[in-house]
């Protein structure tokens, strides 16, 4: 049997509408929400109860908005950090093990002490964790790098097993030499290593009261706009463009394209060690175990859901973070990832539409 | 620590890293790189463990986990092969989907005891000296499967017409295409046997080698330490199955090492203080790292390489591979 009618896909050749990506993004994400309705239906569970918890659980008041918004803030550094790389298709699958050295990192200035704690101002001690947060990040994005750059050793393994090792790296140093007293994380970090929150204006505001939103969000927003500068605007952003387009013309322009791999690698680990500093410095106050929840990985998705842009990394980042904060209580606790799974397989398939039209035609009867 | 008993289990965890790397090698020599293999790893563990537990049947689970596994990686061909998505990002996205999915549906699922694959030995062969005691002595039954699969799998793309066909169809697909080569068909069906394979892969460890389901923590990156092998192997499944046995050796070699209070004659710094075993749980990773490096030079060397036409979409009447 023939069905009567076919789907014909012609490639565009005229630009494609301003509205249409972030339509099918949209579209994307909504399709994949019924996708795992159905299968949350399907093994029992009551998939507009879940919608409905969703939203008063993540948008529902200040205080739940200010969650999403703190469980945004590492998504928008590591989605960004995802971008910058994924822009010159460099996968870096590594940014869940670069905000664990950035977390390290920048936990060094605490727990050796760098400096003393008790008489160097706060935004010294600040300053100093920011930096140290990046560092740790972009060593552990100069590995892969480096080894790609050298060995042409492909940078999706090494990242991936680097996460591995910076993962069992954390958990030496927590385990044994920085344990508080036998548990599976560091003492709490001094109040100078702390950063600034919302609630810590409670006694001007009242309304601030119990809001955790911290600094990190800030740097969360500054960073897009250097990124998008550095992408957009810098010289150094078109070659690293010009480079993930077309890596032969770049080659003939003379582009350095051994150095700006290793460069933008770095700048990658960087973004996602500086999320890691954030976590730390601004939530948890201390190193311990599962510093991320797949922070890392989730911001692949937000980058490429945001199509590499870094403003609508923002975004997205805040719609991801409701997914977090929703899926801590949503059960079975693998929907979260599962709902992701789905998110980021319709994005790439309706990146189809952008490439093509599509029509619907009635089926030619095919000579046999 | 005994060095028999090293190898006899690091030929069975070998296993796992066997089936999920030849799996992947049938696919990317196709010309689809799938960088799901975790998830349908995953996957299948789930599926082959919980059928095997409705059924009481273990032959039902593998098959169920196979299936499964090749079901999922039809995602990620109808995403690559005919809406020409990116075949990292739609690799990276079944890794998700396929997390997701073995984490929801296994909901209960730890703590139960579904019948195993059996364990046999093998008459004969298991009677000469060292060699027979760590290869042909109480294995589970997948580990002499994988034995006889390694070669099989190499012959079939050496040495036969549609192993032939299938390395035509990832090296220059166009070319493939002009001699009647069904390049889709080809594609769609090798990434199906690689999914297959990683959900085999899956059930080999929830069935057979390590039993039980510990959520993510069953597969714990083997997925990925596979997709590695199959570089650092060069897309040959013989060099596959030599380094999953070697990583089987390593990984359990790297374990017993923190046994005994003394190693030759010195304190063992392991026994002392176990948290040094974190040190010894990264070695895997990086000696993943290592032997992708180390590949890489010898390919260089050789001037040898990823099928020419491994991520790139083929589309009919258009210019490239």
């Amino acid at each position: 049997m023939k069905f009567p009618y076919t789907l014909k896909l012609e490639k565009r050749t005229d630009d494609v509408p301003k509205w249409l990506p972030a339509a099918t993004a949209f579209g994307s994400v909504i399709v994949a929400f019924i996708i795992s309705g159905i299968i949350l239906k399907f093994i029992g569970g009551e998939p507009l109860r879940v919608l409905k918890f969703f939203f008063s659980a993540t948008f529902g008041s200040w205080g739940v908005f200010s969650d999403t918004l703190v469980k945004a803030t590492p998504l928008i550094m590591v989605g960004l950090a995802c971008a910058v790389a994924f822009r010159m298709k460099l996968w870096n699958i590594g940014a869940e093990g670069q905000f664990y050295m950035g977390a390290f990192f920048s936990s060094l200035v605490v727990l050796i002490p760098i400096v003393p704690l008790n008489s160097t101002p706060k935004f010294v001690v600040i300053g100093l964790m920011i930096v140290m947060g990046m560092i740790g990040g972009a060593i552990w994005g100069f590995i892969p790098g480096y080894l790609k750059a050298k060995y042409q050793v492909n940078e999706i393994i090494t990242t991936l097993m680097l996460n591995y090792i910076a993962i069992y790296w954390n958990n030496f140093w927590i385990f044994d030499k920085w344990s508080d007293a036998g548990f599976q994380m560091t003492p709490q970090f001094d109040k100078v290593a702390w950063l600034p929150r919302l609630s810590d204006l409670a006694k001007e505001f009242k309304a601030f009261s119990g809001i955790t939103l911290h600094l990190g969000i800030v740097f969360g927003i500054i960073a897009a706009v250097i990124i998008w500068w550095i992408l957009e605007r810098s010289h150094w952003g078109y070659q690293i463009k010009l480079i993930g387009d077309n890596p032969k013309a770049a080659r003939y322009a003379g582009l350095n394209i051994t150095r700006n791999l290793i460069l933008v690698m770095m700048l990658s680990g960087a973004l996602a060690g500086l999320a890691g500093m954030s976590e730390i410095s601004g939530v948890v106050h201390r190193l311990q175990e599962r510093i991320s929840s797949g922070y890392g990985f989730t911001g692949i998705i937000v980058a490429w859901l945001a199509k590499l842009n870094p403003f609508a990394v923002i975004i997205v980042s805040i719609v991801f973070g409701a997914l977090i904060v929703a899926g801590r209580e949503i059960q079975p606790s693998g929907l979260a990832f599962l709902l992701q799974g789905i998110i980021l397989f319709m994005v790439i398939s309706s990146d189809v539409l952008l490439r093509y039209k599509i029509y619907i035609v009635r089926s030619e009867k095919e000579a046999a | 620590m005994n060095f028999e008993i090293i190898l006899h289990a690091g030929l069975a965890t070998g296993t796992i890293l066997l089936f999920a790397a030849i799996g992947e090698i049938f696919a990317e020599r196709a010309g689809v790189l799938n960088l799901g293999v975790e998830g349908m790893m995953l996957f299948g563990a789930m599926a082959g463990f919980s059928t095997s537990l409705a059924t009481g049947n273990a032959w039902v689970g593998l098959l169920v986990a196979m299936i499964a596994g090749g079901v999922l990686s039809l995602a990620h061909g109808l995403v690559t092969i005919h809406f020409q998505a990116d075949q990292v990002v739609s690799g990276l996205s079944l890794t998700f989907l396929g997390t997701g999915l073995a984490l929801v549906l296994g909901e209960g699922l730890t703590g139960q005891n579904p019948p195993l694959i059996p364990f046999v030995t093998i008459p004969l062969l298991s009677d000469i000296p060292f060699i027979g005691p760590a290869f042909f002595t109480d294995h589970n039954v997948l580990v002499y499967v994988g034995y006889l699969f390694a070669p099989m799998a190499a012959y079939y793309i050496y040495k036969t017409r549609p192993g032939m066909h299938l390395r035509a169809v990832g090296e220059k697909p166009s070319a493939a295409d002009t001699l009647g080569i069904n390049v889709y068909g080809l594609r769609y069906f090798y990434t199906f046997v690689g999914g297959m394979l990683a959900g085999l892969a899956g059930a080999t460890i929830t069935l057979a080698v390590s039993p039980g389901w510990y959520s993510s923590q069953t597969t714990s990156g083997q997925g990925w330490i596979a997709v590695g092998l199959v570089i650092f192997a060069q897309w040959n499944p013989l060099q596959a199955a030599f380094g999953g046995y070697l990583f089987g050796f390593l990984r359990r070699f790297i374990l017993d090492l923190q046994g005994p209070a003394t190693l030759l004659g010195f304190a063992n710094p392991l026994y002392v203080n176990s948290n040094y075993g974190f040190f010894l749980q990264m070695m895997p990773f990086v000696l993943t790292i290592i032997a992708l490096v180390w590949g890489s030079r010898t390919a260089m060397r050789k001037r040898l390489g990823a099928p020419a036409a491994l991520g790139v979409p083929y589309i009919r009447g258009e210019r490239g591979l």
